[in-house]
């Protein structure tokens, strides 16, 4: 067992794990933060993507060991007060249709925009390339991903 | 059809692109999937799942996983004796049906079939003990391919049965005999036949599958969560194979990530849940990883096609004939014989034929189950009838739309009854082809396309076209009847108008991210006169939902959603009384709009429903004969299914040089009668257009030789990314159904069902003067690439293909 502290969605927690246990079982399992969910077994669909210091992980992929003293972001902390402009893009723009791959979506979009504030559509493929859904055909993501660039640099003006 | 437009007129919700009541949950995390289900003292299972294709098991042993840290329990096939995953759709009268058991006793029949099952006290530890687990397999041959399996002396699935075939299935309309006899005796005939391939394909909903179960030891009650499209038929089928009582089970799908399918099952997870539940008395949850899933969970389409087309060489179909050689798999799920059947009545499709002869054999093999994928026989039978048009046009020298409006059933010609028999409602082809070819700019495309080849530009550019139409809204119970479907096709819905005026809805179609608690928000609505806001939707819980049917077949809407039009209806008939009895008058002259009650032509007499529905809660004056409470409840058994139609456009770039191909331009113009809401259609066509040009370009499920699935990963198998996929035109003309009020037609299979012939004919369309007239789905590049150089090598000119 290795002894963690994590900072997750604003909430401090120290744990006791096991050096195998993956970051996203610790989320889900050890600390209830289930608004994380799990997608595949060999990091391709990025439903489980999480901001870690600032920056998304496919959080299947980070042992929680190596997690250790970051500060993590889940979709459930991604609200501050309102909603991010990513949050009502996908809601506005129907980027979503069942919302398994949504959590990620969102999460590999903040990521996206926070590096490249004004992507275009090409771009914007790209960079979620690493996150895959199987409702929307990716047509209302890429269009909440551009209205989110949108309303996030009017914000910034 | 007047009334129609006078409803969509006056409505003020139905027909908007309302944001969806789902989403606030979705985009914050608030879900309830399966897998986040903790329970005290739950333990999990993981099950040891057979490495070969097939094989007897020799000896199993879980004496070493037993003694393993946390592991509480371990079952082997012995202790599941009895217990199975029954088949309810018995196609034919002698059709072959195996047992499938839950857990594997003496044999494994498929790389991923279940041999035992071990509990523990975290996932982690019940995944380690499956590695203590000892079993010795003595190899059999697998079988891999249809056609071998039905040859004389191959080895058996079943060796008990005698035969791989598991049925035949035959139907016919008109007579193909005298149609071909016609084309052979005619100068002018020509009988075309063309052999297409329908891959297997793995439906990979996002969320894997799990299940949760919680006995109740006192009471012998157990409730199942499971991540499933189908909570009521799983109750009935988990009572009806573990014989526990189906009163006492109750079935919750919570939030479900995606089904396309794959979740409309009885799966032998669920079973074993419900059986370790009791017999540990403790609460067991299991959820697939992906890679298992890909094994345990169904698989989609896999038939061989031979088709034949008798013809007039100027372009007039005379009949059709269809064999289809169905891959069922090592077993059958829930409804694997009879989903090449659903294709049967389709295949004539658009067209005026004279003849059809439908025959599909069933055929077992040593691979996953198949069973319903998105369309689940539609996508198979437009592919096939719209690739072997497009391949007829070339042949005959027309335009493919030319050809095809030269055959298609006229609009003033509806309601018009097809050679399957089927009587189509309503429609308009010509309407939205001129639409599609407009925003496709049809004619400037065929010029580009002309210029490349003169110029022998590398990258040539194909144009494929797909009219498709296809039956959904599964079903009038009748025809299940007929085609020996052991349920019906009926859906529920309960309308309470709460003493507060606040409502709730209780459908038995079980969403999973269709949409439907904000759909039938819209319609309740409307026919309430009621703030969309004050409406709940419940579903998904068979103790808060007691019937249902479920969600599969673009049947929720127009099954569905018009039982919840009916339940809202008969509230405010309900009503209409209780207010006719305060405010003194004969119903007759209460009048109802927008929520509000009055006596025609008196002002000053408004009572709003929801005052009515506290004078039903207090039932203080009632009068006489009308029971206390405002709720109604309606069950709708169709009449007809529904029949929606489009005309789809793809144009494709493809490289000659290095096979790839880069789909440039999609339209989609959808005619699915009046919408509820367009922003969710849109988003459906979208997914559906996804899923069948993935089929197109991108999925197989391969197995090898020895029947190992060598697509066994979300690495090998090839789901499509954004980067991987355009922008979509989308479009509707609206021929609204006449078989429901609402005029709503089925659209969750519509863009799945179009897509997939009209990207491969247009991948077809930009090598044919190069000599490839067939290709093999996925067009990947090497395929694509080994098909020029195919055709460019030699004589032969079926390079590539199947």
């Amino acid at each position: 067992m290795a002894r963690i502290s994590l900072t997750v969605d604003g909430v401090r927690s120290e744990a006791d794990v096991e050096p195998r246990l993956l970051l996203v079982h610790h989320l889900r399992d050890n600390l209830g933060r289930v608004g994380t969910p799990i997608g595949c077994d060999t990091s391709n669909c990025g439903a489980c993507i999480v901001l870690m210091d600032g920056v998304s992980v496919k959080s299947c992929s980070v042992l929680a060991v190596q997690a250790d003293g970051s500060d993590i972001t889940t979709v459930q902390g991604l609200a501050n007060g309102e909603w991010h402009p990513v949050q009502k893009a996908f809601k506005e723009c129907h980027g979503l249709q069942c919302g398994y791959c949504t959590p990620g979506m969102m999460l590999a979009a903040v990521d996206l925009l926070n590096a490249n504030p004004d992507p275009t559509e090409d771009e914007i493929r790209d960079g979620l390339e690493g996150n895959l859904c199987r409702c929307t055909g990716y047509h209302n993501i890429v269009k909440a991903v551009q209205a989110a660039a949108a309303e996030m640099q009017e914000a910034g003006k | 059809m007047t009334d129609t437009v006078d409803t969509a007129a006056a409505a003020k919700q139905v027909g908007q692109p309302i944001r969806r009541k789902e989403d606030a949950r979705l985009v914050t995390g608030e879900t309830n999937w399966t897998d986040n289900i903790v329970l005290p003292g739950m333990l999990h299972f993981a099950l040891l799942r057979s490495p070969m294709a097939h094989a007897t098991i020799a000896s199993i042993d879980v004496s070493r996983a037993l003694s393993m840290p946390g592991v509480v329990a371990a079952y082997t096939g012995a202790d599941f004796v009895g217990i199975g995953i029954p088949c309810v759709w018995p196609v034919t009268p002698d059709m072959v049906a195996p047992t499938h058991p839950a857990v594997c006793a003496d044999e494994v029949r498929y790389a991923g079939d279940v041999v035992a099952v071990v509990v523990a006290d975290s996932r982690y530890r019940a995944a380690d003990a499956l590695e203590a687990i000892d079993v010795e397999y003595s190899p059999l041959p697998a079988v891999v391919d249809m056609e071998a399996a039905l040859a004389e002396g191959s080895p058996l699935v079943h060796s008990d049965k005698g035969t791989n075939k598991c049925y035949y299935w035959e139907f016919t309309g008109g007579e193909y005999a005298a149609s071909k006899a016609k084309a052979e005796a005619d100068p002018n005939g020509i009988i075309f036949k063309r052999r297409y391939i329908q891959q297997r394909l793995i439906p990979v909903a996002m969320e894997p599958r799990a299940v949760v179960c919680a006995p109740m030891a006192a009471t012998g009650e157990i409730t199942l969560w499971t991540a499933t499209q189908i909570p009521h038929i799983v109750r009935l089928l988990l009572a009806l194979s573990t014989g526990i009582p189906e009163h006492k089970i109750r079935v919750i799908a919570p939030d479900v990530g995606g089904g396309f399918g794959s979740k409309l099952d009885y799966y032998r997870e669920e079973a074993i849940a419900a059986v370790i539940a009791g017999k540990l008395g403790r609460p067991v949850k299991w959820t697939e990883s992906r890679s298992e899933g890909f094994q345990a969970t169904i698989h989609g389409r896999d038939q061989i096609q031979d088709i034949e087309i008798a013809a007039t060489r100027d372009g007039h179909l005379l009949g059709l004939k269809v064999d289809l050689l169905a891959d069922m798999g090592a077993y059958l799920q829930i409804i694997t014989p009879g989903i090449p059947l659903l294709g049967a009545f389709m295949y004539n499709s658009i067209y005026k034929f004279e003849s059809l002869h439908f025959g599909c054999t069933g055929v077992f093999t040593t691979k996953t189950p198949t069973d319903a994928y998105r369309g689940a026989g539609r996508p198979e039978a437009t592919y096939a009838i719209e690739r072997i048009m497009d391949d007829l046009a070339s042949e005959l020298g027309l335009d493919p739309l030319v050809l095809r409006e030269q055959n298609w059933i006229k609009h003033e010609e509806f309601p018009f009854t097809t050679i399957a028999g089927l009587e189509y409602d309503s429609g308009n082809y010509e309407a939205a082809t001129a639409r599609a070819t407009e925003l496709f700019d049809y004619a400037g495309l065929r010029a580009e396309q002309a210029s490349r080849r003169a110029s022998g530009d590398p990258v040539q550019l194909g144009i494929g076209v797909s009219t498709f139409t296809e039956m959904c809204g599964l079903a009038p119970s009748r025809i299940l009847s007929a085609l020996n479907y052991v349920a019906g096709g009926w859906e529920t819905a309960t309308v309470r108008v709460l003493p507060t005026g606040k409502v709730e809805v209780v459908t038995g179609t079980s969403p999973h991210g269709q949409g439907h608690v904000t759909a039938w928000s819209q319609i309740a609505a409307d026919a309430l006169g009621v703030p969309f806001e004050d409406i709940e939707v419940i579903y998904g819980d068979t103790k808060m939902a007691p019937h249902g049917m479920d969600t599969y077949g673009s049947r929720s809407l127009v099954v569905g959603g018009i039982a919840v039009l009916h339940a809202a209806e008969r509230v405010v008939e309900k009503a209409r009384l209780i207010a006719a009895h305060q405010l003194e008058c004969d119903p007759g002259d209460v009048e109802f709009a927008n929520g509000v009650f009055s006596v025609r032509g008196t002002p000053g007499t408004e009572k709003p429903i929801q005052a009515v529905a506290f004078e039903a809660f207090s039932a203080h004056n009632l009068p006489d004969g009308v029971e206390p409470t405002l709720a109604a409840d309606s069950t709708l058994d169709p009449n007809q299914f529904s029949y929606p139609h489009g005309t789809h456009l793809a144009a494709v770039e493809v490289d000659t040089e290095t096979g790839a191909v880069k789909l440039r331009h999609y339209v989609a113009v959808d005619d699915i009668g009046n919408v509820v809401n367009p922003m969710i259609v849109e988003g459906q066509v979208h997914g559906g257009l996804a899923q069948g040009i993935a089929q197109a370009l991108f999925e197989e499920a391969v197995y090898d030789v020895d029947g190992n699935l060598v697509t066994g990963t979300l690495v090998d198998y090839l789901v499509p990314s954004a980067a991987d996929l355009p922008f979509f035109t989308t479009d509707r003309t609206t021929t609204p159904a006449t078989t429901n009020e609402l005029g709503v037609k089925g659209v969750g299979e519509a863009g799945a069902i179009a897509s997939t012939p009209a990207v491969v004919n247009a991948v077809v369309d930009a090598l044919r003067p190069i000599g490839v007239d067939n290709i093999r789905m996925p067009c990947s590049p090497q395929t694509v690439w080994r098909a020029i150089q195919a055709a460019t090598a030699g004589p032969s000119s079926e390079g590539g293909a199947a």
